[in-house]
């Protein structure tokens, strides 16, 4: 697809721990179009947040980061330091789940835009400084001329995850990669911080990785989805496809838990489907997985399941690697 | 601005500590053993004119009575001559207190010169060789008693290669500066140890921030990383450590002073309590912790400069 701004190719991402290796994200492949918001849903632990650091190798020193994460032509994980730097930011930019942590307290709002876009541009202070107020504004943070003064602390939650957005997008970035950036936030604020980074999307053509453990939140905003178990993408397609008829046994059980998403509300038109947990815990992922990830915890699983389904499309660009998908459908 | 009644509040504090540190030292000289009249004649002195000498000085009133005495004289800013030097305390203490000062400062400098660029390396390259030889050298630092390091010091740097002075004060700053110069680098060896250890800890901590990863996902270099995110908010802590290890450099520097011949009020004070030279002692104690307190002061300010959050 000529659109295509990031192709990730099999993804796998290794921790050398002292209790030695965790397998975090294996054989993840992952594209994202120009200007479309891409939702990455698993339970915590399933590898979502540590694959979207890697797509800009954002990971600490024990990390081992292996396969291709091909930008606009170019292998990320290939690039020499300084030629990574020039996209960081300036290309692809990152939000925190927690901007308390993730904003230096001891700089300025301003300041933090402003080594953005000293790093990133050729504007002068004084442009520096216009295009600070107008990021502000961007955002929806008012007075802003005395805002850019401020510290992280000095503001309040909804207000600090609107000012790391104004920082991330000061450089124009063509893909938002977001991680869980709702998750930390009221209730209330959490609908407005996600219908401003929809507007952003939207009106300034930017792309969007959207990590999250919230199905509601992907329903509402993603173009497409790719739900994680345990490392490994194992349902992908558009939100309708995945959310109206899962194809992996994961995301049809997921998606039983969550009030009025089950599959079967929608044919027994009943607003309150019950509501299933699902039993178990993920697996460890210090020691190799054989077979399928969620077997152990899988109402469908059979004896083919010992050996680890291949993600099949069904035709209409909606894949699963689950040998109950097309009994899931049936239903 | 708040900030400058922050300061005049400090300020105004200090006196309370004053007049606390003026009673104990006036009251602890006085429970030392032995007076001044006894040390000033020798064993052979009678008593006769031991009693004579302390009632010419006013030692034989009772110690409320020379306190009052202290007291009224003191608020008029005379704390009394020196009964071993014969000279006014304020004059004395005027002398030697710059010289004590300059040596602390220059020793926090060229420590924090040392202790930064190399707790920063030391970090960086944690549980490598860099940081394995860093700490060891800093080791042999920490644990080498300060006489030792000045008299080695001595012997390389002004013996036998006559680069430096082997002892003394100078004339002018930039005299001062040079003879003050092995004194300080004596001091500065284990202070620099200290701050490292402190330092090369927090920026450990402050390296695994997620601020670190966002600055790091803008793209910024290397270098501002570590230099605007990292070593500010890493500074925090450690600035309290050199505020308070600089501190006791003021009143500590005896063993230097005396090794390097540097007459400064470390070696004041110790000659001082050997005479029972009163005077001296409650003055020179008065006047410490006024330095003291302002050192506190400065490195108060220093940290609100750094962290914001701090200024409320």
């Amino acid at each position: 697809m000529s659109d295509t701004l990031l192709q990730v190719r099999d993804l796998a991402v290794t921790f050398e721990t002292r209790r030695g290796r965790v397998q975090a994200v294996s054989g993840v492949d992952l594209s994202v179009r120009a200007g479309e918001i891409v939702g990455l849903v698993g339970e915590s632990g399933s590898g979502k947040s540590v694959t979207l650091r890697a797509l800009t190798r954002l990971l600490h020193a024990n990390a081992r980061i292996s396969g291709q994460v091909i930008w606009r032509g170019e292998d990320v994980l290939a690039l020499p330091e300084n030629r990574l730097r020039a996209i960081r930011g300036r290309e692809i930019a990152m939000i925190f789940q927690e901007p308390m942590t993730a904003l230096n307290p001891v700089l300025s709002i301003g300041r933090q835009i402003d080594e953005n876009l000293v790093a990133h541009g050729s504007l002068d202070q004084a442009g520096r400084r216009r295009r600070a107020l107008e990021l502000l504004d961007m955002v929806g943070i008012a007075s802003a001329a005395q805002r850019l003064e401020n510290f992280p602390h000095e503001f309040s939650g909804g207000q600090r995850q609107r000012a790391m957005i104004a920082i991330a997008l000061a450089a124009e970035p063509r893909l938002l990669l977001a991680d869980e950036p709702t998750t930390a936030l009221d209730v209330t604020i959490q609908d407005q911080i996600l219908k401003l980074l929809m507007n952003l999307s939207t009106g300034l053509g930017m792309a969007m990785v959207l990590v999250t453990h919230d199905l509601g939140v992907v329903a509402q905003s993603c173009d497409r989805v790719c739900v994680m178990y345990a490392g490994r993408v194992v349902e992908r397609g558009s939100v309708e496809q995945v959310f109206g008829r899962p194809r992996h046994a994961y995301t049809d059980a997921l998606l039983r838990t969550m009030p009025g998403f089950g599959p079967s509300s929608h044919t027994e038109g009943a607003a309150r489907a019950r509501l299933v947990p699902i039993e178990g815990q993920p697996p460890r992922l210090d020691r190799p997985i054989l077979g399928c990830a969620f077997a152990p915890r899988c109402t469908h699983a059979s004896a083919q399941c010992e050996v680890r389904p291949e993600m099949v499309d069904d035709g209409s660009g909606h894949e699963a690697a689950c040998f109950a998908a097309d009994a899931l459908v049936a239903v | 601005m708040n900030r400058l009644g922050m300061v005049g509040l400090r300020l105004l504090q200090i006196l309370p500590t004053l007049v606390l540190i003026g009673v104990v030292a006036f009251v602890l000289v006085r429970l030392l053993p032995g007076d001044p009249v006894s040390n000033m004649l020798g064993d052979h002195a009678t008593d006769a004119t031991i009693a004579r000498l302390q009632a010419q000085m006013g030692l034989d009133q009772p110690i409320w009575v020379q306190f009052l005495l202290f007291v009224r004289h003191a608020v008029q800013g005379d704390f009394g001559d020196s009964i071993a030097y014969h000279v006014p305390v304020a004059r004395l203490i005027a002398e030697r207190l710059p010289v004590t000062i300059t040596l602390a400062a220059l020793a926090t400098l060229i420590a924090i010169g040392l202790a930064v660029p190399l707790a920063f390396i030391s970090a960086v390259n944690a549980d490598r060789w860099p940081d394995y030889l860093i700490r060891a050298v800093f080791q042999v630092g920490l644990s080498s008693p300060i006489f030792y390091v000045g008299l080695l010091l001595l012997t390389v740097f002004a013996a036998a290669l006559r680069w430096f002075p082997v002892g003394g004060y100078g004339e002018g700053i930039g005299d001062h500066l040079y003879h003050l110069f092995l004194p300080a680098v004596a001091l500065a060896l284990s202070f620099s140890a200290v701050i490292m250890r402190s330092l090369r800890a927090s920026i450990l901590a402050v390296l695994t921030a997620e601020f670190v990863d966002f600055a790091r996902s803008k793209g910024l270099s290397q270098r501002i990383i570590l230099l605007r995110h990292v070593l500010r908010n890493a500074l925090i802590s450690t600035v309290t450590l050199i505020g308070l290890h600089m501190g006791s450099l003021l009143g500590g520097a005896v063993i230097t002073e005396s090794v390097f011949a540097v007459p400064g009020v470390g070696r004041l004070m110790v000659e001082s309590i050997f005479a029972r030279d009163y005077t001296v002692i409650q003055a020179l104690t008065m006047a410490l912790a006024v330095v003291v307190s302002l050192t506190f002061l400065a490195t108060d300010l220093v940290q609100m400069w750094l962290d914001p959050r701090a200024a409320k």
